[in-house]
């Protein structure tokens, strides 16, 4: 009865604070604070014509920082958790073939979709996307390589010295910007140059390459991981060929 | 007429949700919360927010719903090992 009670005055009460929230919302006609600033000073202090982007590496870099650094823990949670149980489990039957569409969209595909992972964070801070949306869209060139063939094997050493090198650069800019420019994560270490050219915006094309190679590499491996490990892929590729 | 269309998104969204929570079996729920995912993405752009759509399409949709395929394998293969 009494938890009723209280379930009873917690919904009540979260009602009115949402009403009355609701009631007195209106929209902003115009932008304010921050904001304002972000749009009327951003070009002149930062170059990047991507505005979004200059927010999140820059203005906001320390957040990105500890976003990379939250998927890191989580990439190595995983690899930890997943690497500790060798499985060794008896296969459930010969796995299908995956089909023809599959293996050639898969072949034809897997390169573009790398360049275009490449194309978006190299021009993250000319156009939509950056480091993040890039690096998961070669994932994604990744996953459709695992769907095609179950026993595609990455180098691990390749990954991981990318992904550590990336890494430590991202890092390493961002105490640069603290020597050579207003402070941690300051893109302004390199000349702005002309807004809109591809090599201009200071440090943001850099640390948007770090932060896409790593993000990429990282979540290629979480994908790995899940996966399993690459099983005797000689046999099945052999009866795959016989059949 | 982009407001009808955003309307329909965000409708398809919540059933796409409901069916996430009610569907009983596990991979149809997965589908139906990376269909979840595929609407906010298109409703993201819509919204002028291209950066977040293109995070939403290729995580939400794409390598999250695989992840969760992968998981639900993983715990099944154990499952019928005892």
């Amino acid at each position: 009865m009494i938890k009723r009670a209280i379930a009873l005055f917690l919904v009540l009460f979260f009602g009115y604070v949402f009403t009355t929230l609701l009631l007195n919302w209106h929209p902003w006609t115009e932008l304010i604070g921050v904001a304002r600033y972000y749009v009327s000073h951003e070009l002149t202090e930062l170059g990047a014509t991507n505005l979004v982007t200059a927010i999140v590496v820059t203005y906001r870099g320390l957040d990105t920082l500890g976003e990379v650094t939250v998927l890191f823990l989580a990439a190595t949670g995983v690899s930890v958790l997943l690497r500790r149980t060798t499985i060794t489990l008896p296969s459930p039957g010969p796995k299908r073939q995956s089909s023809e569409i599959l293996h050639t969209a898969t072949r034809l595909l897997t390169p573009f979709i790398v360049m275009f992972g490449a194309y978006i964070f190299i021009n993250g801070h000319l156009t939509p996307g950056g480091g993040f949306q890039g690096g998961a869209v070669i994932a994604s060139a990744v996953l459709l390589l695992f769907l095609t063939n179950p026993h595609q094997a990455l180098n691990h050493r390749i990954l991981k010295t990318i992904e550590s090198l990336s890494g430590a650069t991202y890092v390493l800019v961002g105490i640069l910007g603290l020597f050579l420019a207003g402070g941690f994560l300051d893109n302004r270490i390199l000349p702005l140059g002309e807004p809109g050219r591809i090599l201009s915006a200071g440090a943001i094309p850099i640390i948007y390459t770090c932060i896409g190679l790593k993000v990429g590499t990282e979540l290629a491996n979480i994908l790995e991981n899940l996966r399993g490990p690459a099983t005797s892929p000689v046999l099945e590729e052999n009866e795959g060929r016989a059949q | 007429m982009i407001a009808w269309f955003i309307g329909v998104l965000g409708i398809a969204m919540i059933v796409g949700a409901l069916a996430a929570v009610h569907l009983k079996q596990t991979v149809p729920a997965i589908i139906a919360a990376g269909i979840v995912s595929l609407f906010a993405s298109v409703l993201y752009l819509l919204l002028a927010a291209p950066d977040v759509a293109m995070t939403e399409a290729a995580i939400g949709a794409g390598l999250s719903t695989v992840i969760f395929l992968y998981a639900v394998y993983k715990t099944r293969s154990g499952e019928s090992e005892k």
